[in-house]
């Protein structure tokens, strides 16, 4: 084994010795990433469910108030309460898909037009002009007694839009 | 490395002085009871009559330097001033905590009773303002002039990448610092660049929500930012910085070209006071540039953030235009991951090359070096213009590939492109038989021209809707 001439200075470590250390070390390592995880645990945003259900269903108001083809601005629930000339309804985030940017809606153009990317969107959130990466996301939309309801607390990504998404009296 | 760091000790120690020295010390007597440690004894007796703050001095700088280090045109004096202004901001920073309530509620509010009420409040917040944005400036230029006089080669490697990290923590501390005052500027600003982050693949929707604390930029933002700012990221800067003058020692000091071995020995000269006077000067110098410039410019604060209502053009932090400006001509995915990744990449591997020779320690190498990088700017100057006019005005490759993926098209084949190029100019140069080091210089020298290119086009050339507009259109109010 010990083909090697050997100082009596520096003996070959026993192997025990070598475990220790090894195990010491990979305890070490899985004692910085224990404290890693805490700090980002403790660092991740707070959730409070029952806040957030109180505070993010939106009450927009009878179905009847939301003339066909109109787009009506929520800025509590941060989001634009669509109905498109079919009669459905969708409820737009107003966050570009892009940068994060509030989109305004221009009655004028008949579209949304992002300010600061120049991304384009049509009523029902669909890209017109890029650099948006997909349609605008969607909350969910719910019609109780003939009042529309929006669960801005919500969001669901989409790529683009579908007839499937449109919610109905 | 400690190899070298014992070869040079005995040429560092005061054994050695030059004359000058020598004739300022005559009067210390060296004892001859402390023979067999010399060194010490003449520390300790012109320790006793230096005081404490050539003390102070002589621990970040050694006793004597070259009379060559001492010339501007081997520094220009730029890592001395980020120095000096990293002090200014941990003056003016402590004032302004003073004064600061970070809260979204009051934030703003403080700000303008800081600016309404307060006895110089406006001037020490344009200090700070102005201190930070130039920290930055120094800094890429600090970096410049280590990167053009070939020291970031070994032996000083290692404090070639300490230094791109304190880099890194200045933009971080000046992006947190973006924050704080909480009006429309701010808020856009973060929520563009935080916005970036959404395109790293994998993690980075979960990076965003870490950094923003929550899904939009709210209180718990500003906490996380206010906390980086003031806490973490300046305790970091400071720790960073004592490695990184301790580094620049245990390299020898500042680079200076290649002495020959066979001539006479460098002269020396010490440093107090003939360094630190220079440096004293320098520093009053732009401490008093800094406190004109605060004088005359205020520091911008826009109407109170409003997420309801984004500004039209919504413009990132100026050192992140050059970011913003390539998100407009490529795919997310590669101007925000795959570009940035592989510069820093290319950075760091920098002093790791094999090179073909030593440092000369000159400017730009040598003359056929720094024409090279003289031909390279310009065409950088010349094409990157035209490649963003292009991008913007021709049809490009969507009317010959109608249904491509946006990745291939945005992405994949303009990286591709300026890879080929960039390895095709490789070959013909080392062809004509450039040294790499040379080369890389030039390369380098294309590099931050296109990056200076991106960016003031960034700051100056882009109007409503990030249109291409003249610079001087661009702040025209909308009609």
């Amino acid at each position: 084994m010990n083909e090697q001439p050997q100082t009596p200075d520096a003996p070959a470590e026993p192997s025990r010795r070598r475990w220790l250390g090894t195990a010491g070390k990979i305890l070490g390592l899985v004692a910085a990433a224990e404290f890693a995880g805490v700090a980002v645990a403790f660092l991740w945003p707070r959730r409070s469910r029952r806040d957030e259900e109180a505070s993010a269903t939106v009450t927009c108001g009878p179905v009847d108030e939301f003339t066909p083809h109109s787009v009506t601005a929520f800025p509590a629930g941060r989001f634009y309460l669509v109905r498109l000339a079919d009669g459905g309804f969708l409820a737009l985030s107003r966050t570009c898909t892009h940068l994060g940017c509030t989109v305004p809606w221009d009655e004028a153009k008949g579209r949304f037009v992002c300010p600061c990317h120049a991304s384009a969107f049509d009523i029902a959130g669909d890209v017109l002009s890029p650099p948006a990466p997909r349609a605008l996301d969607l909350h969910p939309v719910r019609i109780e007694n003939g009042v529309v309801r929006v669960d801005s607390g919500r969001a669901i990504q989409r790529q683009r839009f579908e007839l499937s998404q449109e919610v109905y009296l | 490395m400690t190899a070298r760091h014992r070869k040079r000790h005995p040429v560092a120690d005061p054994l050695n002085t030059p004359r000058e020295e020598h004739r300022r010390e005559a009067a210390v007597p060296s004892s001859p009871v402390a023979a067999p440690a010399p060194a010490a004894t003449v520390r300790n007796g012109s320790d006793k009559k230096r005081g404490g703050f050539a003390n102070l001095i002589l621990h970040i700088h050694p006793r004597q330097v070259p009379v060559a280090a001492l010339r501007l045109d081997r520094t220009l004096g730029l890592g001395g001033a980020a120095v000096a202004l990293f002090f200014v901001l941990v003056a003016t920073g402590v004032l302004l905590l003073f004064a600061y309530e970070p809260s979204p509620a009051s934030a703003y509010g403080s700000i303008q009773a800081l600016r309404r009420d307060v006895l110089f409040g406006d001037f020490i917040r344009n200090i700070h303002h102005w201190s930070g944005n130039l920290l930055l400036v120094v800094t890429v230029l600090h970096l410049l002039r280590v990167f053009f006089t070939g020291a970031f080669r070994p032996p000083r490697a290692l404090n070639w990448i300490v230094g791109l990290a304190l880099l890194l923590l200045g933009v971080a501390s000046n992006f947190t610092g973006y924050l704080l005052p909480w009006d429309q500027l701010a808020y856009w600003a973060v929520t563009i660049s935080t916005g970036m982050l959404d395109y790293l693949p994998l993690a980075g929707r979960w990076l965003q929500t870490l950094v923003r604390r929550g899904p939009d930029i709210g209180p718990a933002t500003l906490a996380t930012f206010f906390a980086l700012h003031i806490a973490i990221l300046p305790i970091l800067t400071v720790f960073l910085m004592m490695f990184h003058f301790w580094q620049v020692r245990k390299a020898g000091g500042v680079i200076l070209p290649t002495a020959d071995p066979a001539g006479p020995r460098p002269a020396m000269m010490p440093v107090s006071p003939h360094l630190t006077r220079r440096e004293g000067a320098a520093a009053l110098a732009l401490l008093a540039a800094v406190c004109l410039l605060a004088a005359l410019s205020d520091a911008p604060l826009e109407a109170q953030a409003n997420p309801g209502m984004s500004p039209n053009p919504a413009k990132a932090p100026w050192y992140f235009m050059g970011l913003q400006e390539l998100l407009i001509h490529f795919h997310p995915v590669m101007a925000v991951f795959v570009l940035p990744l592989l510069a820093v990449a290319v950075l760091v591997a920098l002093p790791y090359l094999r090179y073909d020779g030593p440092p000369s320690g000159r400017w730009f190498h040598s003359p056929r070096g720094a024409l090279l990088a003289r031909v390279a700017a310009g065409v950088a100057l010349a094409v990157t213009p035209l490649a963003i006019l292009a991008d913007e005005w021709l049809p490009g490759l969507r009317t010959l590939l109608p249904r491509a993926p946006e990745l291939l098209l945005d992405g994949v084949l303009p990286l591709a492109l300026l890879v080929a190029v960039g390895a095709a100019t490789f070959a013909l140069l080392r062809h004509r038989g450039f040294s790499l080091h040379e080369i890389v210089q030039a390369f380098g020298a294309a590099g931050v021209v296109m990056l200076l290119v991106l960016t003031t086009i960034g700051i100056f050339c882009r109007g409503q809707g990030m249109a291409l507009v003249w610079p001087w259109a661009g702040h025209l109010p909308p009609p």
